[in-house]
């Protein structure tokens, strides 16, 4: 392997396109002659729809057709893909247009098509629809309990799905015996994903052909073409998903929604292309929502520090359907990493998967971990506070000792690699662990508070082996595969059936293909995005795509390696064992005048006139890759902060991040990741939250009150890390999309609380806005 | 974010601009407070006068101890000029937080003033000092006092079909003074803004003006503070007085929502009214 390129932090190709405004997204794409859609949404959270009366809107200027739920028959509800086992899993009819009963506020009830985007809200806006309000509930704990109002007939109490993991008696009876207890309610608040572009689709129906193309803002056409076809009716082969640009989605780009499927269905009844894209408002109503758990969780531990388990009862919000994958976020991917780094013996859990009167729930970026490392976190400071020790001292003492391939922990996972020491103790070099102790003391005499937050995590990701997929109720594969075709003039196209959206992965997996085959890293050019030209594929999410494309890829170049092998020693007279490779050339061992390029054997593999017996002709290679198990990237995160005690404002000083994901392709990607990351994931921790109010009503419905991130609340990142090879990785990397934000919120509300323990505050619901730190303070000194 | 159908009309003088506009129509200056809302649809206007080219509502000047800017100056232009940097250095602060500098670049105080939003900074600034408001309208021009020019909550004293053609701020170049504010961390507009110029005689404080906004429907002035402040030397105890003052000044009109409540907003004046004098002193 060339160590030039893999590991070079080159920039990334994709940026002067996005940067410059050039990238082409789904709504740049105009079609001739197209309609537009607008869609008539709910203003209630629980309604029943009495009637509709399109009949004024019908007759305004521009508009071709309004249709209701009762005009759509043909077309069939969305499904839920992830059918969690042994859960009594419900899964609520979703139909594209809600036509008894409107469940959240943005449920659409009906759509216009208009021959302009403003004529088609016009009249979206004088469809007049007459609903008889019902009873709301938001908070999943309560839609939980026994007389809270009932969303759907089918969906008794509410409770979708009761997932449980462990041996509830077993578990009982550790902590009964412990020494010491810990008991938190843990709230989860609801998050936007706000990515910068917003969902948007076009589609166009080709009736001489059959053939249906949409354009969407997706993270997998491959399982958008699968579910479309599916609601449509449509045969697989005659359904084409072309993914342009997308500008991220952090996991809300993975679920089929209702307008990509009203766009094709009315593609198909209309005999004309129909576009759509949402406003950032119907982008916060509408698209998913992340996290948004009420959890009650314990952990116990012995009198010298030793973890004895963890205990947790979750309700999970499903908002009003359960989305694509819903019901695998809070249960497999959230409860199976109870354990964490540390060497706990009894865990369990509960989750609870509860319909509730808002906009349905779906992966956000971490997708149940970071609810599952916070618990840990929490409740690991919890117990440190309990037994009066050093909360550094107690997550040393507890973590899994160093393991190069495989340790599997109570949760039955099986661990791949990790030396969380190395990172716990890298990081805290950085932070200067012992002396920033000694500061704060100092500080403290002076009335500063200052505090610091110490996050050790692992982390299951690059789902993953598809029988695990499969035993865990996963409604499809998760291989990739990749084809690696070069052409005569020694240009390579790499065909992926993933799809990034702001990864970096056409600069990485370049990257990758380049250190394997030795074409310079500029000829090589990453295709994704398209089911018509792309091979399969289950798509962008998980951290997933350098590891499972980039293993696909790097054994596709490598038969390609052993194919211009074999060919250059044929061409060069010699034995093949006789020939030696490096960087992008073939030479004969003892003879290094006589080589062949790589270029060069493409060419003669394409004229194809000079063969070894056997070889067929050509230059391409593909390869299904299904990992044998996921990976598991792991690190150490450490914040400092000062917290103003007379306003409640939080200052983050200092965040370090040491993080080991193998061996970095490319370390400013990598770095951009991590940064990314803990932005959002800090952000959660301080400043973003839904907010609904009693009656379903969004109260953070735009930017003005749901509080992104802003670069000014960040000190630079002081980043760090080890290097542990994923031992079952063709190239040993793992996957380091999600890990700043499984880390980060933990070690920001850890630093705040740390910071505030002096003033004897012990707890205060996510996001730590001022007001609610004031108020604590308040609270925990009589206002005095 | 798709408007209402409305027409459009680019009007070159104030006459024009007061001929052209219609009994829904609206004045369009920056349209960084209007725009918004029509998208929203909000605001659903059948007709915008487009008046930010009429170079009389642009400019800054300072005559007979006052200050005149005109309705379509910048908030950009405000915070970057000599004149209102001597004349009023707190409105030049205030009209710098608004917003970016995109923002600033074509948001005009006219159209903030005019737009009411409780948590908008230059408010303050223009009630504490008392600066007043030069409207005109086909039937002749009326001057508003900044107090009576803020009525409530996104309410103001200008009736349909006038437009703001001067604010007139006080030479108050004597004065020590300052903004500031705490910003709500989505919008950054203030959660609160506090508003003290300072009149000092030596150590000694010959009177103060005060205005708070954000913690308020409407932007307040604070008699009440001001009374506390004038003769004293600004010690702990004035400033405690000022506060429980000022607690009562705005008492009246004070605000909160679920993430930023009223207890929190009406505590926190009083935190930024001692900040600001603090500011203000140097």
């Amino acid at each position: 392997m060339s160590t030039r390129i893999f590991g070079s932090g080159i920039k990334r190709r994709e940026d002067p396109r996005l940067i410059t405004g050039e990238a082409r997204y789904t709504d740049d794409i105009k079609l001739q002659g197209a309609l537009h859609m607008a869609v008539v949404r709910s203003p209630y959270a629980h309604a029943k729809i009495l009637s509709i009366d399109s009949s004024a809107a019908a007759g305004m200027p521009g508009v071709r057709a309004i249709f209701t739920g009762a005009d759509i028959g043909d077309l069939a509800g969305l499904p839920t893909a992830w059918l969690i086992p042994d859960s009594d899993l419900k899964t609520p009819e979703h139909p594209a247009l809600a036509s008894d009963v409107a469940r959240y506020v943005g449920d659409g009830v009906a759509i216009v098509l208009a021959d302009s985007r403003y004529q088609a809200q016009d009249a979206a806006d004088a469809v007049m629809v007459d609903y008889e309000e019902l009873p709301v509930v938001v908070d999943p704990h309560e839609a939980a309990q026994a007389g809270a109002p009932q969303l759907h007939d089918d969906v008794e109490g509410n409770i979708a799905f009761r997932w449980v993991m462990g041996d509830r008696e077993a578990a009982d009876a550790v902590f009964e015996a412990a020494d010491v207890v810990v008991s938190e309610r843990i709230l989860q608040q609801r998050l936007l994903p706000t990515a910068m572009e917003p969902r948007a689709a076009s589609a166009q129906y080709n009736a001489a052909t059959s053939e249906l193309t949409l354009w969407c803002t997706t993270q997998n056409p491959h399982i958008h073409r699968f579910i479309i076809s599916a609601v449509t009716g449509l045969p697989e082969n005659k359904v084409r998903v072309i993914a342009p640009e997308v500008g991220g989605g952090f996991g809300s780009k993975i679920p089929c929604y209702p307008d990509e499927a009203l766009v094709s269905w009315a593609a198909k009844k209309l005999g004309a292309p129909i576009r759509w894209a949402e406003t950032r408002s119907e982008n916060y109503l509408t698209t998913i929502h992340g996290r948004d758990h009420v959890q009650f969780v314990d952990m116990a531990a012995s009198n010298d520090g030793k973890i004895l388990g963890v205990r947790a009862t979750v309700y999970a919000g499903m908002g009003a359907y359960l989305s694509t994958a819903a019901p695998g976020i809070p249960t497999i991917l959230h409860g199976l990493l109870y354990v964490g780094p540390y060497t706990i013996d009894n865990v369990f859990c509960e989750s609870i998967g509860v319909m509730t009167n808002a906009t349905p729930t779906d992966a956000y970026r971490g997708a149940g971990r970071p609810e599952a490392t916070f618990l840990l976190e929490r409740m690991v400071d919890k117990v440190a506070g309990a037994l009066d020790m050093d909360p550094v001292a107690l997550r040393r003492q507890n973590l899994i000792p160093p393991f190069a391939d495989g340790h599997e922990v109570a949760t039955t996972l099986i661990y791949d690699s990790g030396d969380y020491e190395a990172a716990f103790d890298k990081a805290l070099a950085m932070a200067g662990y012992d002396d920033f102790r000694a500061q704060q003391a100092q500080a403290l005499q002076a009335g500063r508070y200052l505090g610091i937050g110490v996050t050790t995590y692992t982390e299951m990701c690059g789902l993953g082996p598809s029988q695990v997929a499969g035993a865990v109720g996963f409604q499809g594969g998760l291989w990739e595969s990749a084809t690696v075709r070069v052409t005569p003039t020694g240009k390579v196209q790499a065909l992926i059936g993933a799809s990034p959206h702001g990864q970096g992965s056409e600069t990485t997996l370049a990257q990758l293909i380049s250190s394997e085959l030795g074409f310079p890293v500029d000829d090589i050019e990453v295709i994704h995005g398209d089911t018509t030209e792309t091979p399969m594929g289950w798509g962008t999410y998980g951290s997933r795509t350098t590891p499972v494309t980039g293993a696909a890829l790097a054994q596709a170049s490598r038969k390609l390696k052993e194919k211009a092998r074999a060919l250059a020693a044929h061409l060069m007279e010699a034995n093949p064992d006789d020939i030696e490779y490096a960087d992008g050339s073939f030479s004969v061992k003892g003879s290094p005048d006589q080589a062949q390029s790589i270029q060069e054997v493409a060419l003669m593999a394409h004229l194809a006139w000079n063969m070894p017996e056997g070889m067929d002709p050509g230059f391409e290679e593909s390869q299904f890759y299904d990992p044998p198990n996921f990976v598991y990237p792991f690190g150490t995160h450490i914040a400092i902060v000062e917290v103003d005690p007379v306003t409640g404002s939080i200052d983050l000083q200092r965040y370090i991040a040491v993080d080991d994901c193998g061996p970095q392709i490319n370390p400013e990607i990598v770095a951009g990741q991590i940064h990314g990351g803990v932005v959002q994931g800090v952000a959660q921790a301080l400043c973003e939250g839904v907010i609904y109010d009693d009656s379903g009503q969004l109260l953070t419905g735009t930017m003005l009150d749901y509080c992104l991130p802003k670069a000014d609340m960040f000190p630079n990142f002081e980043l760090g890390e080890t290097v542990t090879p994923s031992p079952h990785h063709p190239v040993g990397v793992k996957g380091v999309g999600e890990t700043g934000t499984i880390a980060s919120t933990p070690t920001v509300y850890n630093a705040v609380l740390d910071a505030l323990a002096p003033l004897g505050v012990a707890q205060i619901d996510m996001p730590l806005t001022a007001a609610k730190v004031w108020q604590a303070i308040q609270n925990a000194n009589g206002g005095n | 974010m798709w408007p209402q159908q409305f027409d459009y009309q680019r009007a070159d003088s104030i006459a024009g601009a007061l001929a052209a506009i219609g009994a829904d129509g609206k004045f369009l200056a920056g349209g960084h407070s209007l725009l918004p809302a029509m998208k929203l649809r909000l605001s659903t206007p059948d007709q915008l006068v487009d008046i930010s080219r009429i170079d009389a509502l642009r400019g800054i000047a300072n005559g007979n101890g006052s200050l005149s800017i005109g309705g379509a100056a910048t908030h950009a232009d405000i915070a970057a000029s000599a004149a209102v940097g001597a004349a009023c250095p707190a409105l030049a602060q205030a009209c710098g937080m608004v917003g970016d500098q995109a923002v600033r670049n074509f948001g005009t105080l006219g159209g903030n003033i005019a737009h009411a939003d409780p948590a908008s900074d230059p408010p303050s600034v223009l009630v504490a000092v008392g600066a007043s408001v030069t409207i005109a309208s086909a039937d002749g021009e009326r001057t508003v006092g900044a107090e009576d020019f803020f009525v409530d909550l996104f309410e103001t004293a200008l009736d349909d079909g006038e437009l703001i053609t001067s604010i007139n701020v006080p030479d108050l170049s004597d004065h020590q003074m300052a903004y500031v504010k705490l910003p709500h961390p989505a919008s950054r507009y203030a959660i609160v803004g506090v508003c003290v110029a300072l009149m000092m005689d030596g150590d000694t404080c010959g009177h103060a003006h005060v205005g708070v906004g954000g913690a308020t429907v409407k932007a307040v002035k604070c008699a009440g503070a001001e009374a506390a402040l004038a003769g004293s030397s600004l010690d702990d105890a004035a400033l405690s007085a000022a506060v429980a003052a000022l607690s009562d000044d705005i008492g009246e009109w004070l605000t909160g929502d679920v993430a930023y409540p009223e207890a929190y907003r009406s505590a926190m004046a009083g935190v930024f009214l001692k900040r600001a004098i603090s500011a203000a002193k140097g």
